[in-house]
């Protein structure tokens, strides 16, 4: 099991290497690994998977019902959706299939609905159906005045983004891929029947390459001399609102697209808040993370007409995502077979949910270019600790607390995060990279104080833990 | 599964406000008093606020908060701590969570004694990135002065009320340079002397009229953005943002218990007996009204041991209650519910903006009550007070009772 954060790569040829440790290149790595004889590495930029878009999105489990019928991002949205929950069921990671309800707010709205319906059944999503004005307030009676009507669609659910990668990332980990972080790829050249990477750690040798770099897809592209796309980063915001906001809303609201944009939604997390958002932004600077006056105070016009009383909580956070949008409607998978080489880029909201059937598929394409595979075989299941608000969290298991008081230990008491918990994750297969990295794979010091209470202790132990890591 | 116990009465929270009730109630010898406080350490936010000024002698928060340990334990209430109380079970019922297990305790009476926080930076939607370095007077207090974790080297402190300066102090302590106190309103809120120090001893410039817009830089902190009330803006380089005040009460209990809040405080409504709206469930301390200082909640405290002990004996709970509401620029008042077997207390007012001679004007269904001048006038985050001698004349089936300036 080898997670590295510094130093120069293993001085072998790999077969496989994976560029970018977000869901996509996570789950790709894990798909890989399920095949025996591979020397897989798995590389990212920053200090810890999922650094990029996939820990800052809308945490939704898409059914794809608004997907472009017959596009390839359509059928792996509705593979990959049904093999993530399947595996998120397996894993332990949290998924609450909560149901969206597209609202219309105006009449253009309302007459978009119909088509957005059989546009869903085309998507296979057949329990989707239209709601009257009446039956949308019966459903969510806090929504604010003047909701139309709305397309239910039960199937679509919430999760836990950071677990899914983490998940991925641990099982490839223990199946003998490297994870390679602060490895910054920064050129491609060849030696020979391999590619040679320059990386930020060192030179990395590979005779298959997979760019699931994300909002760098392009950059990672060019240096195979491929011109085929650009990744134009489009900024969401979003607000996090406090716990006790998750009462005022019981499915993902959805906005009706229109020609005027996508606009935001409303939704509940698995960790029990609400969020607000996103924003859509077009930028050029692939780092611009911040969150802006302008951002909040349309996202809070917005929530303010969606669900008035959502503005009198608390926030506990506000973030930003950059989206990977490259001027095309679909995916960009494709394999260039004398190169050895295969592009995931273009991968936008839907990723989570395709990562699974994005990682299977990518899996033919090597195959197609000639990687040779033996198997596949399946891997053992990885049992994620649970940061659900819809299932039993170690403070409340008597059991776990009588065979280890450290779980009835609580050290950051807006998220109920325990001791156990945050030693467990300092000492998994992947530990954190980061403060913020512990938060993901514990919630310390992610509630309404933000760190008031826990912040120094949580920080204490991370700092502790970092000591005791190897990486 | 859970270990089910009873006491007569469970007090959350070992504060200076918990701890006083639990001391009064156990020296009145009512049964079984028991304190739970989450933290491993009791004593509440003294623990670590290592400056002096507290209790009558003015000596440092960590010596105060033993002293109100020691009293509740030396008047034998038990005092357990790492017990977070998690949910109710029931309106006397709590469940707990503790490294010896899981239990659900029923008492007679409850008492939140659960404090207050300050807003975090998200809370307050400060934009821009979300580098390290950004802390409240609290995180500061305990990284700095309980863990000897390092801070950083250049610090703006957003606020300028009596904490902003304890966190000025903090800093110093920790070798970190103060490149200014910014506050949103036209003057410091702090005693004058407090301030001048900072300015004239210290050379930390006090920046008034002016919020911060924008925190910058990645991964760590490197600036925030200052707007000044005309429009004018400035970066300030910085590696270290410490949020203080605007404290909010942590009423995360009262409220999933469904207790009446006061949409002023934001804390359970109380009357002048700290009775909440929910028989048998008191409320003490900056639970009620963020925040003051903890003297002041621990008299509170010994008030509400004798309205606890009073109700344990007689079991009277006021069926009706007349609510008090402010107008702007008032905030709040506390308490905030007037009872027909009110003791007639004093109240707490906080003002948002300064008000140089306020003359209170109490009105019921449009007939005036009282018409009062304060001694001092309205500060922003400092209280004043109105004695409670009009509070007879309450229709006690009447309307609210409003609070305004005139």
């Amino acid at each position: 099991m080898a997670v590295t954060r510094r130093g120069a790569p293993p001085d072998v040829t790999y077969d496989v290497t994976v560029i970018g440790a977000g869901v996509v290149g996570a789950a790709i790595a894990r798909e890989l690994a399920r095949h025996p004889g591979l020397r897989i590495a798995l590389a990212e930029a920053a200090d810890d998977v999922g650094e990029g878009t996939s820990k800052a999105n809308t945490a939704i489990l898409h059914t794809g019902f608004d997907a472009v019928p017959g596009s390839l991002e359509s059928r792996l949205v509705r593979e990959g959706q049904a093999m993530l929950a399947a595996y998120a069921a397996e894993s332990g990671i949290p998924v609450e299939p909560v149901g969206a309800l597209l609202v219309a707010w105006d009449d253009d709205q309302l007459a978009a609905l119909p088509d957005l319906l059989s546009k869903a059944e085309r998507n296979g999503q057949d329990a989707a159906r239209l709601l009257g004005a009446a039956e949308v307030r019966a459903r969510e009676p806090h929504l604010g005045p003047g909701a139309l009507g709305a397309l239910d669609v039960p199937g679509e659910s919430i999760i836990c983004p950071w677990s899914t990668t983490l998940a991925y990332a641990t099982q490839a980990v223990r199946a003998g891929v490297d994870l390679l972080l602060n490895c910054r790829v920064v050129g491609v050249g060849s030696a020979g029947e391999a590619h040679l990477l320059t990386t930020s750690r060192g030179a990395l040798r590979t005779r298959y390459l997979v760019n699931a770099a994300g909002l760098h897809a392009d950059t990672v592209d060019r240096m195979l001399g491929h011109d085929a796309f650009t990744v134009t980063p489009r900024r969401g915001q979003l607000i996090v609102y406090d716990k006790f906001a998750r009462d005022l809303v019981q499915h993902i609201l959805l906005p009706v697209p229109t020609a005027l944009g996508k606009g935001v939604l409303v939704a509940p997390t698995v960790y029990g808040n609400v969020l607000l958002g996103p924003t859509a932004e077009e930028l050029d600077d692939k780092s611009a993370t911040g969150t802006t006056a302008e951002g909040i105070a349309a996202l809070r016009e917005r929530g303010h007409r969606i669900l008035p009383e959502l503005l009198d909580e608390e926030v506990t956070a506000v973030y930003a995502g950059l989206r990977a949008a490259t001027g095309q409607d679909d995916y960009r998978i494709g394999a260039h077979k004398e190169q050895r080489y295969v592009t995931v880029g273009g991968i936008r909201s839907t990723g989570l949910t395709a990562s699974l059937a994005i990682a299977a598929h990518v899996t033919e394409l090597l195959a197609a270019t000639g990687l040779e595979l033996s198997g596949p075989r399946d891997l053992e299941p990885v049992r994620m600790p649970n940061l659900g608000e819809a299932f039993p969290r170690p403070y409340q298991r008597a059991d776990l607390v009588a065979a280890d008081p450290a779980y009835g230990e609580i050290v950051c008491h807006c998220e109920r995060v325990t001791r156990g918990e945050i030693r467990d994750a300092l000492t998994a297969t992947v530990p954190p990279g980061s403060p913020d990295g512990l938060r993901r794979r514990t919630r310390a010091r992610g509630g309404r104080c933000q760190g008031f209470y826990c912040g120094a202790e949580v920080r204490e132990l991370y700092e502790r833990g970092a000591e005791m890591g190897t990486g | 599964m859970r270990r089910e116990r009873i006491v007569d009465v469970l007090v959350v929270g070992a504060g200076p406000a918990g701890l006083a009730t639990a001391a009064g109630l156990a020296a009145a010898g009512v049964g079984e008093v028991e304190v739970v406080d989450r933290e491993r350490q009791a004593g509440g936010i003294p623990r670590h606020c290592l400056h002096g000024g507290f209790g009558r002698l003015g000596m440092t928060g960590p010596q105060y908060a033993e002293r109100c340990v020691a009293a509740a334990v030396g008047t034998g209430a038990v005092l357990r701590t790492g017990v977070s109380v998690t949910a109710w079970a029931a309106p006397l019922t709590v469940d707990t969570t503790s490294p010896r297990g899981l239990e659900r305790i029923t008492a007679r009476a409850v008492v939140l004694a659960t404090g207050a926080r300050e807003r975090p930076r998200a809370a307050r939607l400060v934009p821009g990135t979300r580098p390290a370095g950004v802390y409240t007077t609290g995180e500061l207090q305990q990284a700095a002065d309980l863990h000897r974790q390092r801070i950083g080297t250049r610090a703006v402190v957003v606020g300028a009320e009596p904490v902003s300066f304890t966190a000025l102090d903090t800093l110093r302590r920790a070798g970190v340079s103060v490149a200014a106190l910014v506050t949103e309103h036209p003057r410091h809120q702090a005693r004058p002397a407090r301030a001048l120090d900072a300015r004239l001893r210290h050379g930390v410039p006090l920046l008034t009229d002016a919020t911060v817009v924008e925190l910058v830089g990645r991964g760590r902190l490197s600036g925030v953005a200052l707007r000044h009330r005309d429009g004018r803006t400035a970066h300030v380089a910085c590696d270290t943002v410490v949020f203080t005040g605007d404290f909010v009460p942590d009423h995360e209990l009262a409220r999933r218990a469904g207790l009446l809040l006061d949409p002023g405080t934001r804390g359970p409504a109380v009357d002048g007996a700290f009775r909440t709206d929910g028989r048998g469930v008191f409320a003490v301390g900056n639970v009620l009204h963020a925040a003051e200082p903890a003297r002041a909640v621990a008299r509170e405290g010994t008030r509400a041991a004798e309205a606890v002990r009073r109700y344990l004996s007689d079991g009277d709970w006021p069926s009706a209650s007349v609510r008090l509401r402010v107008t702007a620029p008032l905030a709040w008042i506390a308490p905030n519910r007037l009872t027909p077997d009110d003791p007639t207390g004093a109240f707490t007012l906080r003002a948002t903006e300064f008000v140089a001679r306020p003359t209170l004007v109490i009105t019921q269904d449009g007939r005036i009550l009282h018409r009062t001048r304060p001694r001092s006038p309205a500060v922003p985050n400092r209280p004043f007070r109105v004695a409670g001698e009009w509070t007879g004349r309450v229709d006690t089936e009447g309307g609210a009772v409003r609070i305004a300036l005139g």
